[in-house]
């Protein structure tokens, strides 16, 4: 079987990180991927750290265990990178997007690692778009800028599709738009 | 209609599509969604004239739906672990009454420790109440199964509770595209329930009362009968869904690649998958290895489970509940199935309390077991070093 892209997202309850991977994989599927996204809580409290994960490919998605060595993993609170090991089963050539508000320098030297990683202060760009700090389509728009994988448009579509206050979805698009040319003109790629 | 939706909302709308007249509930995660869904679609008048009763407990749910379903409406509801072990009381009383309810199992594990992760004990534990239990390997056969549980439930020859088993979180909180069915082919399979007998004022009857010792028996033998029937009745449905759908589902075991394996993997549920993809790489390896994947669990199988692995050697099952002090639960249905043949059977336990289940781990078992490197019997794989803690 083809796994295209296997992603990890860790945030803490209530921060979205499990509405992230399910964003994604609505926005996957409209651009005619099969995809599949599932969660992985600790405690199921708020603030407790959480996994999420989504699988991308051009087949069918059959297996469901964890994915183990991720393409990408997104890192949705500062706070997460001293308590969790982020980069757990990384691929070499793969890349951890972090919400972390002192700079990508810094946070690879705080990580040690060799491998591509970019941060993003998605809490400011939240709380300034939103009025609260809640980063979960701030990093979409992040992962989706830094990677390509899924068009800006389908995630723009799926977050109108989620929210059903239309003002707040507005403002998540506005959000996840931001994030997205941010991170694509960090990492320089062409449409 | 293919579309990206959550498992348990794939499992809420083929319940409004079966169009139940009562649905009860008690909240428990992993299931707690499926009813969330449901109440969300009542509140929005899509459920027509269904009447939704959130209970007090699990105890109080399957009461109402046993007393709806007596009254002669059709009934559902939904639960998991410790909620299934609440409702067992009431559930056994439904099964002996020849209530058709359908339930759906969001499998969880049980109580202690506390987890709300997956196995399958929760559902495995009420094997023996007379309720027919089928395991699904997705959402979409999730989905499916739901009109015709409900089907089968309610055919004169079975009339028996039938629980839809569907492994939590690791299908229910997934997101992914599952072809969702529209209200016409329902209909076209699904006609309105039409009981044989119910509570009705002007024509009174009573149900469950005492059966003193020359009577008891012969109620409960008519169960095992009813059983068997079930078993010819849900091939004929499984025949009729894939006309229907153009999905075919199998028969109550899916057998694949087994004709000429020496080893062959039992599983049931969302871990289905992940061992057909093991075996098919396996076999591009020019390994002969199969796999037997078994969706009904009650009436269990025997039959096409003996003729499927009569040529394996050996036999690896994959066992995701225990019955602690004696042989692993599907283990013990299986070898029963195989008295008398000459074959090895390794029972693997693993997964349990949502401990993940790496491809990796299943292609080492069964590379193990093809050198003779592990002896057949009960195995624990994937445990961690802290047994000094535990007594």
């Amino acid at each position: 079987m083809d796994i295209l892209v296997e992603v990890r997202f860790h945030g803490r309850g209530g921060q979205g990180a499990v509405t992230a991977a399910d964003l994604l994989a609505v926005a996957g599927f409209k651009d005619g991927y099969h995809t599949l996204s599932f969660p992985m809580f600790g405690a199921e409290k708020r603030g407790t750290p959480v996994v999420s994960f989504l699988r991308v490919s051009d087949k069918p998605i059959v297996i469901r265990d964890e994915v183990k060595t991720p393409d990408y993993v997104v890192v949705m609170d500062p706070s997460l990178i001293d308590v969790v090991d982020v980069l757990a089963g990384l691929k070499d050539n793969g890349m951890l997007i972090a919400n972390y508000p002192m700079g990508s320098e810094d946070l690879r030297r705080k990580l040690g690692t060799d491998k591509e990683v970019h941060a993003i202060n998605a809490t400011k760009i939240a709380t300034e778009i939103l009025g609260r700090p809640i980063t979960n389509t701030a990093m979409v728009g992040a992962l989706v800028g830094a990677t390509g994988i899924i068009k800006i448009e389908s995630v723009e579509d799926a977050i109108m599709e989620f929210f059903e206050n239309r003002e707040i979805a507005e403002k998540n698009v506005r959000l996840v738009r931001t994030a997205y040319d941010h991170m694509r003109e960090v990492c320089g790629w062409q449409r | 209609m293919r579309k990206v939706v959550r498992g348990f909302y794939a499992i809420a709308e083929a319940v409004r599509l079966s169009k139940p007249n009562v649905i009860a509930a008690y909240p428990i995660t992993p299931q707690t969604e499926i009813v969330e869904n449901l109440a969300e679609m009542y509140a929005n008048g899509e459920l027509g004239d269904a009447e939704y009763v959130t209970a007090e407990s699990e105890f109080g749910a399957a009461s109402m739906v046993l007393g709806a379903s007596a009254a002669g409406a059709r009934a559902f509801t939904a639960t998991s672990s410790q909620g299934l072990l609440l409702m067992s009381e009431v559930l056994y009383n439904a099964a002996g009454m020849r209530l058709p309810i359908v339930l759906v199992i969001a499998n969880r594990s049980v109580s202690a420790p506390l987890s709300i992760w997956n196995d399958i004990q929760d559902s495995i534990s009420i094997r023996d109440a007379g309720i027919i239990q089928l395991y699904v390997e997705s959402n979409q056969e999730a989905h499916d199964m739901i009109p015709l549980a409900f089907k089968v439930a309610e055919n004169r020859d079975v009339l028996l509770p039938f629980m839809v088993c569907v492994d939590g979180f690791k299908l229910t909180h997934a997101y992914e595209p599952v072809d969702l069915l529209d209200q016409e082919t329902v209909d076209k399979f699904l006609p309105p329930y039409n009981p044989v007998v119910k509570l009705d004022v002007n024509n009174p009857v009573a149900m469950g009362c005492y059966a003193p010792p020359p009577y008891y028996m012969e109620f409960r033998v008519a169960m095992e009968y009813a059983m068997e029937r079930a078993s010819k009745v849900m091939l004929q449905e499984f025949k009729k869904w894939y006309k229907l759908t153009g999905r075919d589902w199998g028969g109550h075991v899916v057998a694949e690649n087994c004709e000429d394996a020496e080893v062959v993997v039992v599983a049931m549920g969302s871990v289905v998958p992940l061992v057909r993809e093991v075996i098919s790489r396996m076999r591009q390896d020019g390994k002969r290895v199969g796999m037997l994947k078994i969706r009904t669990y009650r009436p269990f199988p025997s039959r096409e489970i003996r003729k499927a692995l009569k040529n394996a050697g050996k036999i690896i099952v994959i066992e995701r509940a225990l019955s602690i002090g004696a042989e692993p639960p599907v283990t013990a249905d299986v070898k029963s199935a195989l008295f008398g043949l000459n074959s090895e059977v390794y029972p693997v336990v693993t997964g349990l309390g949502g401990r993940d289940i790496p491809r990796e781990l299943v292609e080492r078992i069964i590379e193990d077991v093809m050198k003779g490197k592990i002896k057949p019997e009960k195995r624990y794989e994937g445990l961690n070093e802290f047994e000094e803690v535990i007594p």
